[in-house]
C-alpha cells in the first residue's frame, strides 16, 4: 500500500478541517484529491507530508506508521502551489538541495541533477535564478527538486493553480506522461474537476472535511454516490425533483408513459451543442442536445416538448443512512 | 502654492534642528584648523572613551543580533501562548526613558541589592562597569533588529522553509541555508541600526557607568564632561567623530536598503 490514512481528524480552533477521514492510496498510482476550496483536501495532503499533525488518526506511508515522524524523515516530495523556489539559489542548486543535504558525492549530484533537469525540460536554465523563469518552468523545477531525493510519495498541492489556462493544460498532460515514466506514488490536490478527470487514475472527493467518494473518474461520473458528487463532477439539472445530467435528457415530439411535458423558454446554439432552457411544471431545467435533433424538433421558444431520461442516465442513489460516516448523501 | 509652503516648512524645520546645529559643530571643530581637532581626539582620555564606546557597542550588537533573530523567528513563525506579550514587550524599550532603564538596572544589579551582591561576591561587577553598560545599551537597542526582521520573515513566508524540511534539511540547516540568505540584507540593516543606536546612547549608560574617567567613560559621556568643563574644543571634536560615524552609518543604511527589494 502506498499511503494509508485512517480516521484522521483535524481542527483549527472551532473549524473542523477534516472529520474522521479514511483513505487508501495504492502504490504507484496517480490520485487526485478533489473538492471545493476550504474543504480540507490541502490539509489532508499536508498531514500526509508531516507539515500539519492530525488531532487524531494514523498516517502510514509505505507500510510504516508515519503519524509522528517529522517531514524530514517521511521521504515525501512536496510541490507547493506557489513553487516555494529557493530564490537565492540557481535552478541547479535548487534541484541539488536535497542531495547536498544528504551529503552525496559531488559527481553523483551533478549527474542526477542534470538527468532531472532534462526530464523536466529545463536543462538550459540550470544557471538561472528562479526569478528568471516563467511560472510553468518554476513549477517544473520544483517538481525536479522534489523528485531528486527519490521520494516514496510525491505530493502536489494545487500544482497548476497559479498558472494561466494554456500552461495549465500543457503541464497536466505533461504530469500524466511524467508519472507514466517515473511511477512514483503521486497525490495531487485540485479543485478543478476537469483536471482531476483528465490526469488521475483515482479521484477522492473531499468536501467540508469529509470524504464523499473514491473511485476511477468513470466510476464517479457514472455512479456518483450522492447528489454532491454528481453536482461537483459535471453539469446537472432537475427533472421532477431528481438530479439528472442535461445530456441524459431526451426531447421528444410525442408523449408517452416516460415523458414529462415542458415548454421551451430559450434555445442557445453553441456550435455542435444546443442548449435548451425549459420550464416543466413551474420548474426551470435545461437539456443538452445536438443541432440535428434541435432542427428535427424545430425547437423554438414557446413550443411544447416531451422530456424523458435516456435509459443509460446517471443518477445518484436515494439518500440513505450509511455506516462509517465517510459517505453521506446530502 | 501649498506644495511650496510644505517644502519651505520642511526645509526650515530641518535647517533649524539639524543642519545649522551640526554645521556649527563642524565649523567650531575646525575653526582653528585641523591640529587642535587632532590633539583633542588623541588625548588619552578621548582615546579611552572611544575604545569603551566601541567595546560596549560591539557586545550590545552581538547580544541583540542573537536575541533579535530568535525573537523575530518566534514572532513570525510560531503561534504560542504569550506571543502577544512578547510582541508588546519587545517595544517597551522604545517607550521607557533610558534614564529609567539605568535606574532599574541599578536596582537589580547594584552592589547593595541581592542579585548584585551575589555577583559581586563572585567577582562580577555589573554597575559602574562594562557589563552594566552593555546591559543598558542592549536594553535601549533591543527592538531594532526584531522589528526589522519580522516583516521580512512574514513576507518571504514559510513555504521555502517547509520545502527544505521535506527535502530532509533539519531546522538548523534550513535556517542557515534558506532563511538566513533570504533575510541577510534586513539583518545587516538591523545590525547597522543597532550599532548606531548603541554608539550614541547616553542616558542609560550615564546612570549605570558612573562616567569614571579612563574607566567607564564613553564618547557621549566624554562630550558632556568636556562641555561642562569649559573645554569646548574637546567636546566639539568628540561630537564631530560621533556625527561622522552617524553619517557613515546613514550611508551604509541607504546602500543596504534598496537591495532588500531586488
Amino acid at each position: 500500500m502506498g499511503i494509508s490514512v485512517r480516521g484522521v481528524t483535524k481542527r483549527f480552533g472551532e473549524f473542523v478541517a477534516l472529520d474522521d477521514v479514511s483513505l487508501d492510496i495504492p502504490s504507484g498510482a496517480l490520485t487526485a484529491l478533489l473538492g471545493p476550496s476550504g474543504g480540507g483536501k490541502s490539509t489532508l495532503l499536508r498531514i500526509i507530508a508531516g507539515l500539519e499533525s492530525p488531532d487524531s488518526g494514523v498516517v502510514e506511508i509505505a507500510g510504516t506508521d508515519a503519524t509522528t515522524l517529522p517531514p524530514q524523515r517521511r521521504n515525501v516530495g512536496f510541490v507547493f502551489q506557489h513553487y516555494a523556489a529557493f530564490k537565492h539559489m540557481t535552478v541547479f542548486k535548487n534541484v541539488a538541495f536535497g542531495l547536498e543535504i544528504r551529503k552525496r558525492p559531488k559527481d553523483e549530484v551533478r549527474k542526477k541533477v542534470k538527468e532531472l533537469l532534462e526530464l523536466v525540460h529545463i536543462e538550459k536554465f540550470a544557471d538561472r535564478l528562479p526569478s528568471e523563469l516563467s511560472g510553468g518552468q518554476r513549477q517544473r523545477m520544483a517538481l525536479a527538486r522534489a523528485l531528486a531525493v527519490e521520494p516514496e510519495v510525491l505530493l502536489l498541492d494545487e500544482p497548476f493553480g497559479a498558472l494561466d489556462a494554456q500552461v495549465r493544460k500543457e503541464l497536466r498532460a505533461w504530469l500524466r506522461r511524467l508519472h507514466d515514466e517515473v511511477h512514483v506514488t503521486t497525490v495531487f490536490v485540485t479543485h478543478d474537476q476537469e483536471e482531476a478527470m483528465e490526469v488521475a487514475d483515482t479521484i477522492a472527493i473531499i468536501s467540508a472535511g469529509r470524504l464523499e467518494q473514491v473511485g476511477t473518474p468513470d466510476d464517479l461520473y457514472d455512479h456518483p454516490a450522492n447528489d454532491f458528487v454528481m453536482t461537483f463532477l459535471g453539469p446537472v439539472t432537475t427533472l421532477s425533483g431528481d438530479l439528472v445530467r442535461p445530456h441524459d435528457l431526451e426531447l421528444r415530439a410525442v408523449p408517452d408513459a416516460e415523458t414529462t411535458e415542458a415548454t421551451v423558454v430559450r434555445v442557445m446554439r453553441l456550435g455542435f451543442e444546443v442548449r435548451v432552457e425549459l420550464v416543466c411544471a413551474g420548474q426551470d431545467l435545461w437539456a443538452q442536445t445536438t443541432r440535428e435533433n434541435a432542427d428535427r424538433l424545430d425547437l423554438q421558444a414557446g413550443r411544447t416538448v416531451h422530456v424523458a431520461r435516456t435509459t443509460s442516465a446517471t443518477g445518484a442513489p436515494d439518500p440513505q443512512p450509511q455506516g462509517a460516516g465517510t459517505q453521506t448523501a446530502r | 502654492m501649498g506644495k511650496w509652503i510644505g517644502r519651505i516648512v520642511a526645509l526650515a524645520y530641518l535647517m533649524l534642528l539639524l543642519i545649522v546645529p551640526v554645521g556649527i559643530v563642524f565649523f567650531r571643530t575646525f575653526r582653528h584648523g585641523f591640529s587642535p581637532f587632532w590633539d583633542a581626539i588623541t588625548t588619552t582620555q578621548a582615546e579611552h572613551a572611544f575604545r569603551v564606546t566601541l567595546e560596549v557597542a560591539i557586545f550590545a550588537v552581538i547580544g541583540n543580533t542573537v536575541f533579535g533573530l530568535i525573537a523575530a523567528m518566534l514572532l513570525a513563525r510560531h503561534r504560542f501562548p504569550g506571543r502577544a506579550a512578547l510582541n508588546a514587550l519587545i517595544d517597551l524599550p522604545l517607550a521607557v526613558s533610558p534614564v529609567v532603564v539605568g535606574l532599574a538596572l541599578i536596582l537589580v544589579y547594584g552592589r547593595f541589592e541581592p542579585i548584585g551582591r551575589f555577583l559581586d561576591n563572585h567577582g562580577i561587577k555589573v554597575i559602574f562597569s562594562l557589563p552594566g553598560m552593555v546591559l543598558a545599551t542592549i536594553f535601549v537597542s533591543l527592538p531594532l533588529l526584531a522589528r526589522e526582521l519580522v516583516p521580512v520573515l512574514e513576507e518571504i513566508g514559510i513555504e521555502q522553509e517547509q520545502a527544505a524540511w521535506t527535502l530532509g534539511a533539519s531546522g538548523l540547516q534550513t535556517f542557515r541555508r534558506i532563511t538566513l540568505p533570504a533575510i541577510r540584507w534586513a539583518l545587516a540593516y538591523g545590525v547597522v541600526l543597532t550599532l548606531a543606536r548603541a554608539l550614541g546612547e547616553f542616558g542609560a549608560v550615564a546612570v549605570v557607568s558612573g562616567g569614571l574617567v579612563g574607566k567607564t567613560q564613553t564618547l557621549t559621556l566624554y562630550v558632556q564632561q568636556e562641555f561642562q568643563n569649559f573645554d569646548p574644543i574637546g567636546a566639539y571634536a568628540a561630537s564631530f567623530v560621533l556625527a561622522v560615524i552617524a553619517i557613515v552609518v546613514l550611508i551604509i543604511i541607504n546602500v543596504l536598503r534598496p537591495k532588500e527589494h531586488s
